[in-house]
C-alpha cells in the first residue's frame, strides 16, 4: 500500500500540518447522529468500518513520520511523558509484540519482522530503523520495550494492570493527549482517572464500562471514539505545556475560526495482552480543521447541529467555551436543515 | 476479528504419565504460531461424548516460548460426563481438535513480592505455568502440593525443574495442617489455591480465619463466560420465526444465524443497544446494563448475553 508520507509537517510553531484530500475523506468523523451525548459506545475492533482508519489494528497514515518526530521532540523536552511502573515488564513485551506483528502484517511495504527463536529482527523503513534484539531481554534494545515501540507508533498508549476487580493505569506513553497528565494519573484506578468527566458518572457509564473491560478477552479487541476541539493542529495539549497552548484559545476570531479550530478525534482501542493479562489502551489522535471538514457537505451540516445543541457541561469540560459560538456562526449558513443519513460516513467520494 | 473464531489444533503427543493422568501436547494444525499466553491461562477444547458436543477448559500447564505448542494434563474422571473419557480414550497423536482462543481467569499478581501456591491433585496444572513464569522474576515462590501417595512420583517428575526450597510435596499419607502453612508470611504475600472444591474451601476458609485480606486470595474458577447454557427456543413475535438457541451460542448469535439483525454493539452486556422487550417467558439476566429492579420486572433483556429460564421465550423482534 502506498502512503504519501509528509515527513516535515509540524504540530507546533509554524503548524504546517494539513490533511490531503484523501486524509480528509478517511477522517474518523465521530458523529453518527445530529446530537451527541456520552455513552458506552464500545464496539468490536474489526477490520472494517465507516472509514479506512478502522481497517487495521493500528492505523498508519500520511502523518506517520511527522508524528513520530513530534513525539521525539516532546520526550526530549520532558522524558516523564513516558513512564512504566516496574511490575509491568511483561506488559511492555506484550505491547512490543502486538505492535510489531500488526505493523508487519498490515503494512509489509513499510515494516518487517523476522524471528529466529528469541532473536528478532525489526525493520521500520519510513523511520530508517533496523534493530536486532532478543525478545525478553531489555538490555538488547536502546529503550525499554514499551517506550521503544511506542516511539514508532502514532497516538498515545496506556498500560492497565487488572487486579482487585479493577484497572490501574500503571504505565503510558502520553505525548498527544487532550489535556490529561500521566504524571498525575499514574497508579490511579479506572474511576479515579475518569473523575473529571461531567455527567457520565451519574448515568453509570464508567460502572458499565469497567465491568465490560474486566471481561475483555485476548484476540477480541474493542474500540470507541472520543472527540474534542483544539486550536491549531497541536498534538501536545498537555497540562504540562498549558502555558504554550492555553493562550491559543484567545487567538480565534470570526475571520480565522475555520482554519484555526480543529476537530480532534480519538480512535481508542483496547486490547487484552496475553502474558501480563493487562489491557493496552491505544489513543490514536486525528486532527482536521473546520475548513477541511466543511468540504464534506454532510459533515459541515452535522457538525453545526452537534455543536449548536451541545450540553453546557460538555462545552466546559471539552474546553470549547471561547470559540464554540464562532464555529456555529461560521457553519450556520451551510446548514439547510436537510435530513442527513445516519452514520458518520462522508457520503461523497471526493472533496 | 470478533466472530466466534476457533483454533484448529493437532495433537502432537499424548501419553499417560500415571494411570489416570494424560499429558497432551497441542500444536496448530497448520504449524503456524499459536497465540501467546500467560501464566494461569486456559484453553477450551471441543469435545464429543455420548454424541453430545461441548467445550471444556483446561489449564495450559506449559507453552513453548516460540509459540509452537501448548501442554495440558487431564485427569480421567469416572464416570465421565465432562469430556475426560473422550480425552483419555480417543485423543492420540495426529488427531485434530478444535479449540476456542485461550483466555485467562487466573493470572498471578504482578505486584506481589511473594506467591504462596497450594494445590491438590490435578489442581497443579495452572501452577506449573506459574512456576515457569515466576522463576524469571524477583518474587519469592512457595508451592505446597497435596497428592495421593501412588501419584507422588508422577508429581515429583513434573516438578523436577524447580528447586527443593520452593516446592513441597505432601502425599496424603501424612496429615494435612493447612493452618500451619498459612502462618508467618510477610504482608503482601498472595495465596493461590487450586484443586477439588472441598480442598479449596478448606484452604480459603483457614486463610480467612487467619485474617488474610480477600484481595490477596485467589482461586481458579472456569465460570464467567457469557456464552453457553441450556438450549431453548426464542420466538420472534413480529415475524413468527422460531429460533433454536444452542447450548454454546448466545441468543443474539442464534437470531443472527436465523437471518435477523437486531441492533447490537458491544456484545458484552454493557452498552444497552440490544435491549429487547419480552412478550412472554422469563429471562435469565447476565448483563451489566439493567438495574436490579429492571431485572426483577423481567420485561426486557440484553439479548447479546442473557438467556431464557425454561425452554421458551417470546421477544418483540
Amino acid at each position: 500500500m502506498n502512503i504519501a508520507f509528509k515527513p516535515s509537517e509540524t504540530f507546533r510553531d509554524d503548524f504546517t500540518y494539513r490533511n490531503s484530500d484523501d486524509g480528509i475523506l478517511r477522517f474518523p468523523f465521530p458523529f453518527a447522529e445530529d446530537k451527541y451525548m456520552y455513552s458506552v459506545n464500545i464496539e468490536p475492533h474489526v477490520p472494517s468500518g465507516p472509514s479506512p482508519a478502522y481497517e487495521h489494528t493500528f492505523d498508519v497514515d500520511e502523518h506517520y513520520i511527522a508524528e513520530c518526530r513530534e513525539r521525539a521532540i516532546v520526550l526530549e523536552q520532558d522524558p516523564s511523558r513516558c513512564k512504566v511502573l516496574p511490575h509491568m515488564m511483561a506488559a511492555q513485551w506484550d505491547t512490543l509484540e502486538l505492535i510489531m506483528e500488526s505493523f508487519a502484517r498490515d503494512y509489509p511495504r513499510h515494516f518487517s519482522l523476522e524471528k529466529d527463536g528469541a532473536q528478532w529482527s525489526w525493520k521500520n523503513r519510513p523511520l530508517g530503523i533496523e534493530q536486532n534484539f532478543t525478545f525478553g531481554d531489555a538490555s538488547t534494545l536502546p529503550f525499554e520495550p514499551f517506550e521503544y515501540i511506542t516511539r514508532q507508533a502514532q497516538g498515545d498508549f496506556t498500560l492497565q494492570d487488572q487486579r482487585e476487580n479493577n484497572l490501574f493505569v500503571d504505565g503510558g506513553m502520553v505525548t498527544t493527549q487532550a489535556d490529561w497528565s500521566l504524571e498525575f494519573d499514574i497508579g490511579m484506578t479506572f474511576h479515579e482517572w475518569h473523575a473529571p468527566v461531567p455527567l457520565a458518572h451519574e448515568i453509570g457509564v464508567f460502572d458499565r464500562a469497567l465491568k465490560f473491560l474486566l471481561r475483555l478477552q485476548q484476540e477480541q479487541p474493542v474500540r470507541r471514539l472520543n472527540w474534542t476541539m483544539t486550536v491549531n493542529p497541536r498534538l501536545d495539549t498537555s497540562p504540562e505545556n498549558y502555558p504554550a497552548w492555553g493562550p491559543d484559545r484567545a487567538s480565534v476570531d470570526q475571520a480565522n475560526v475555520a482554519q484555526k479550530v480543529h476537530l480532534r478525534v480519538e480512535l481508542q482501542t483496547l486490547f487484552r495482552l496475553p502474558r501480563s493479562n493487562a489491557i493496552l489502551f491505544g489513543v490514536r489522535c486525528y486532527l482536521a480543521s473546520v475548513e477541511e471538514l466543511a468540504r464534506v457537505v454532510k459533515w459541515r451540516k452535522r457538525l453545526h447541529r452537534v455543536l449548536r445543541d451541545l450540553p453546557e457541561e460538555l462545552e466546559g469540560y471539552k474546553g470549547l467555551s471561547r470559540y464554540r459560538q464562532m464555529v456555529i456562526k461560521h457553519l450556520a449558513p451551510f446548514d439547510d436543515d436537510a435530513l442527513l443519513s445516519k452514520g458518520p460516513q462522508p457520503d461523497q467520494a471526493s472533496v | 476479528m470478533n466472530e466466534a473464531r476457533t483454533l484448529n489444533l493437532r495433537v502432537q503427543k499424548a501419553e499417560l504419565i500415571s494411570p489416570s493422568l494424560k499429558h497432551v501436547v497441542l500444536e496448530s494444525a497448520d504449524r503456524s504460531p499459536l497465540p501467546s499466553v500467560g501464566a494461569g491461562s486456559h484453553i477450551r477444547l471441543s469435545l464429543c461424548e455420548n454424541n453430545k458436543k461441548f467445550r471444556n477448559a483446561y489449564s495450559i500447564a506449559a507453552a513453548a516460548d516460540d509459540r509452537s505448542a501448548y501442554e495440558i494434563i487431564v485427569r480421567r474422571v469416572e464416570p465421565s460426563r465432562g469430556g475426560s473419557a473422550f480425552i483419555h480414550n480417543t485423543i492420540k497423536a495426529g488427531q485434530t481438535i478444535e479449540a476456542d482462543y485461550p483466555g485467562n481467569l487466573f493470572p498471578p499478581s504482578f505486584t506481589a513480592q511473594k506467591h504462596l501456591l497450594i494445590s491438590a491433585g490435578i489442581g497443579i496444572t495452572p501452577f506449573l505455568s506459574y512456576l515457569s513464569y515466576l522463576r524469571r522474576t524477583q518474587a519469592e515462590v512457595r508451592l505446597h502440593h497435596f497428592c495421593r501417595l501412588d501419584e507422588l512420583e508422577t508429581f515429583r517428575r513434573l516438578l523436577q525443574p524447580y528447586s527443593t526450597g520452593e516446592v513441597y510435596l505432601h502425599p496424603n499419607s501424612t496429615k494435612i495442617d493447612v493452618a500451619n502453612l498459612l502462618q508467618s508470611h510477610p504482608l503482601g504475600t498472595h495465596l493461590y489455591v487450586c484443586g477439588p472444591e472441598k480442598f479449596m474451601e478448606t484452604v480459603l476458609g483457614a486463610a480467612k480465619t487467619l485474617h488474610w485480606p480477600s484481595s490477596k486470595l485467589h482461586s481458579e474458577s472456569f465460570g464467567g463466560s457469557h456464552a453457553g447454557g441450556a438450549p431453548f427456543v426464542a420466538v420472534l413475535a413480529r415475524s413468527g420465526i422460531e429460533v433454536k438457541v444452542g447450548e454454546d451460542q448466545t441468543l443474539l448469535e442464534a437470531i443472527e444465524a436465523a437471518g435477523v439483525e437486531p441492533p447490537s454493539l458491544c456484545r458484552g452486556g454493557a452498552c444497552g443497544q440490544c435491549l429487547t422487550e419480552i412478550i412472554d417467558g422469563r429471562p435469565e439476566h447476565r448483563d451489566h446494563y439493567l438495574s436490579p429492579e429492571e431485572h426483577n420486572a423481567g420485561r426486557a433483556m440484553m439479548i447479546c448475553v442473557s438467556r431464557a429460564k425454561g425452554n421458551r421465550i417470546t421477544l418483540d423482534l
